[in-house]
């Protein structure tokens, strides 16, 4: 039974290697569930959708609202800030891409694929470094060099188009996805 | 130090019990009987005072949980309830949000003694790793509980943490979202914090008894930093250093209770007497003082995800401390260049810390801040990954001692003694 002894440490070892596989997969299987419970439950899934009438804001203003527990800048552009928004060259920008919810990835950061109607730019209001509620540029209380706006824990400053230029955020402010419903009603998400 | 057991029950109860489980053994070895240097100052005192600390964080703590609600809509008002409606609420509320800083006061102070005198190095590695280890579990903690009051800085304090995961390239929003349960700070991120919360000091309580239990293999490194030669060095732990850490402590609660008394609200933020508002940041974000000069670090560097990168690695790089340190001579005491160093190093630590505190645009004398703060951050780093491994080659050490017994007793006392 020479075949045997031989065979027999090599049939021994598959088993231990086939047993450890298994009960690493076990493991894996237990532990999945204790790590995927602390993701957002359906229910923080299911957003919804806003519905957000912006007729009441005047040119060079700004409201906030909340939308999926985020702030969301609405702001009506003076036409200066339009245009400075505009004379920006994109390959000089930090981020160079729009990052609008709308458009593909790689779209370029122009003031058009930033705001669909000029007079209106539409922004998740989370600073893209740690996470802060920038505070926005006004004629009388300028906040920051580029005119849109500034956050105050780091220092990132951004354009009239929401566009990092100075500071440590590494990406401009997001766009969401949003539509028209009228000239003075607007649904994000 | 850790021979044969020289415990010898008298009893036959002590018999009976030291058979099965040697416990009234591990005790007497390791606290009554246990030989320390004799020459022990007033810097060593702190490990017993954040013994105490941690007992005191873990009561009031337990009693805080029975008032608290870990709900967004709740938390804060409940914080209030305890303030004023709880029995003594104000009190426990107090001493355990003090408690939080006076633990930092300590555990700095430990850590400044640990790197003066050299007790990172062979054959005490571990513990200085342990050390860090629960040096970061700590900090963990401090900024679990400090979500929980859900004020304005609790709220943005946990946002501006929780974003730094976003810096990791390509998953980093994942695990942020991951940490927050919902698409931003909220209440599946308050409940989950205050279960950490809950367990995470049990946890510190573990690791601090493997930090003994290693400290207890080498002993005590003592102000001369030279090792213990003979029972002439060292006194039995108790009653020497059980009164003289019972002495020490005694004046630390002093300096507690003033703080509790006196000044309760000297740590904290004005900020956080207003709920949590998820759409207006604060207009100054300021993390508690004990982590201001972390904090100084990642505002001076004008890139997120290397920021993160310096941050987390001025910690990470306290582990690596017992092999960057080169030299053959524990104590600064006796290290004429290390010494300067230190203490430039000791003052660069508060620079940052006052960085910290200030606005991103602050200047001092016309320079602004963050160039402050970046000079001191890359002292902090040359101070581990350059100063340390130079100076311990080129500098030459004074003279030591021959003996802990020597240096405290005279040379009459050690021959008269022989």
């Amino acid at each position: 039974m020479a075949a045997t002894t031989s065979d027999a440490g090599t049939r021994r070892d598959f088993l231990y290697v086939a047993s450890g596989a298994m009960g690493a997969v076990g493991v894996a299987a237990v532990a999945w569930p204790l790590i995927d419970q602390m993701n957002p439950s359906a229910a923080a899934l299911a957003l919804g959708t806003s519905e957000i009438e912006i007729a009441s804001i005047q040119s060079g203003q700004q409201i906030v609202f909340k939308h999926r527990g985020l702030p969301l800048f609405v702001r009506r552009r003076t036409p200066a800030e339009i245009a400075s928004a505009k004379a920006v060259d994109v390959n000089s920008l930090p981020d160079p891409l729009a990052r609008n919810a709308a458009l593909p990835d790689n779209t370029p950061a122009t003031d058009a694929s930033r705001a669909v109607k000029p007079e209106w730019l539409v922004l998740i209001g989370v600073c893209t470094h740690l996470g802060c509620t920038p505070t926005v540029s006004a004629a009388q209380q300028p906040q920051g060099e580029y005119g849109g706006w500034l956050c105050h824990c780091h220092g990132s400053a951004y354009d009239t188009a929401g566009r990092i230029r100075k500071g440590p955020a590494p990406s401009n402010l997001a766009v969401p996805a949003y539509t028209f419903m009228s000239d003075t009603r607007i649904k994000v998400g | 130090m850790s021979g044969p057991s020289t415990y010898n029950p008298k009893s036959g109860l002590e018999k009976w019990i030291d058979s099965r489980l040697p416990l009234p053994r591990l005790m007497h070895d390791t606290i009554s009987t246990f030989p320390t240097p004799r020459n022990l100052n007033i810097w060593y005192t702190f490990g017993g005072i954040l013994t105490f600390c941690l007992a005191v964080q873990i009561v009031t703590g337990i009693v805080l949980a029975m008032h608290y609600v870990a709900s967004a809509n709740l938390a804060f008002n409940s914080v209030e309830a305890i303030m004023r409606d709880v029995n003594y609420g104000w009190l426990i509320r107090y001493v355990h949000a003090n408690g939080a800083s006076m633990f930092f006061l300590a555990v700095y102070i430990h850590m400044f003694r640990g790197l003066y005198y050299g007790s990172y190095k062979a054959p005490r590695e571990l513990i200085w790793i342990i050390g860090v280890l629960i040096y970061l579990l700590l900090m963990a903690t401090a900024f679990f509980g400090y979500v929980l009051p859900w004020g304005q800085m609790s709220f943005w304090g946990a946002t501006v943490i929780t974003n730094m995961f976003s810096a990791v390239p390509v998953v980093g929003q994942a695990i942020a979202t991951w940490l927050w349960g919902d698409f931003a700070v909220g209440d599946a991120t308050l409940n989950r914090f205050f279960s950490l919360h809950y367990l995470l000091p049990f946890i510190i309580a573990g690791v601090v008894g493997l930090h003994i239990w290693a400290l207890h293999v080498p002993g005590n490194n003592n102000p001369l930093g030279i090792d213990v030669k003979s029972p002439q060095d060292t006194v039995p732990f108790h009653p020497y250093y059980t009164v003289k850490d019972a002495f020490y402590l005694v004046c630390f609660v002093i300096l507690f209770a003033g703080f509790v008394f006196f000044e309760p609200d000297f740590f904290g933020n004005p900020d956080n007497y207003q709920p949590a508002n998820p759409l207006v940041t604060p207009p100054e974000i300021v993390p508690e003082w004990y982590l201001l000069p972390f904090y100084a670090m990642l505002r001076s560097i004008p890139d997120k995800l290397l920021g993160v990168i310096v941050m987390a690695g001025a910690i990470v790089t306290l582990v690596f401390i017992p092999w960057l340190d080169t030299s053959r001579v524990r104590s600064c005491r006796f290290r004429p260049l290390m010494k300067q160093f230190f203490w430039a190093f000791a003052v660069v630590c508060v620079i940052l810390g006052y960085c910290g505190a200030q606005s991103v645009e602050a200047t001092a004398f016309g320079v602004p801040l963050v160039w402050v703060a970046r000079i001191a951050t890359l002292y902090y780093f040359a101070y581990f990954w350059l100063i340390m491994p130079i100076i311990g080659l080129i500098e030459t050490p004074k003279k030591l001692p021959p003996s802990i017994a020597q240096s405290v007793l005279g040379d009459s006392a050690v021959t008269s003694a022989e």
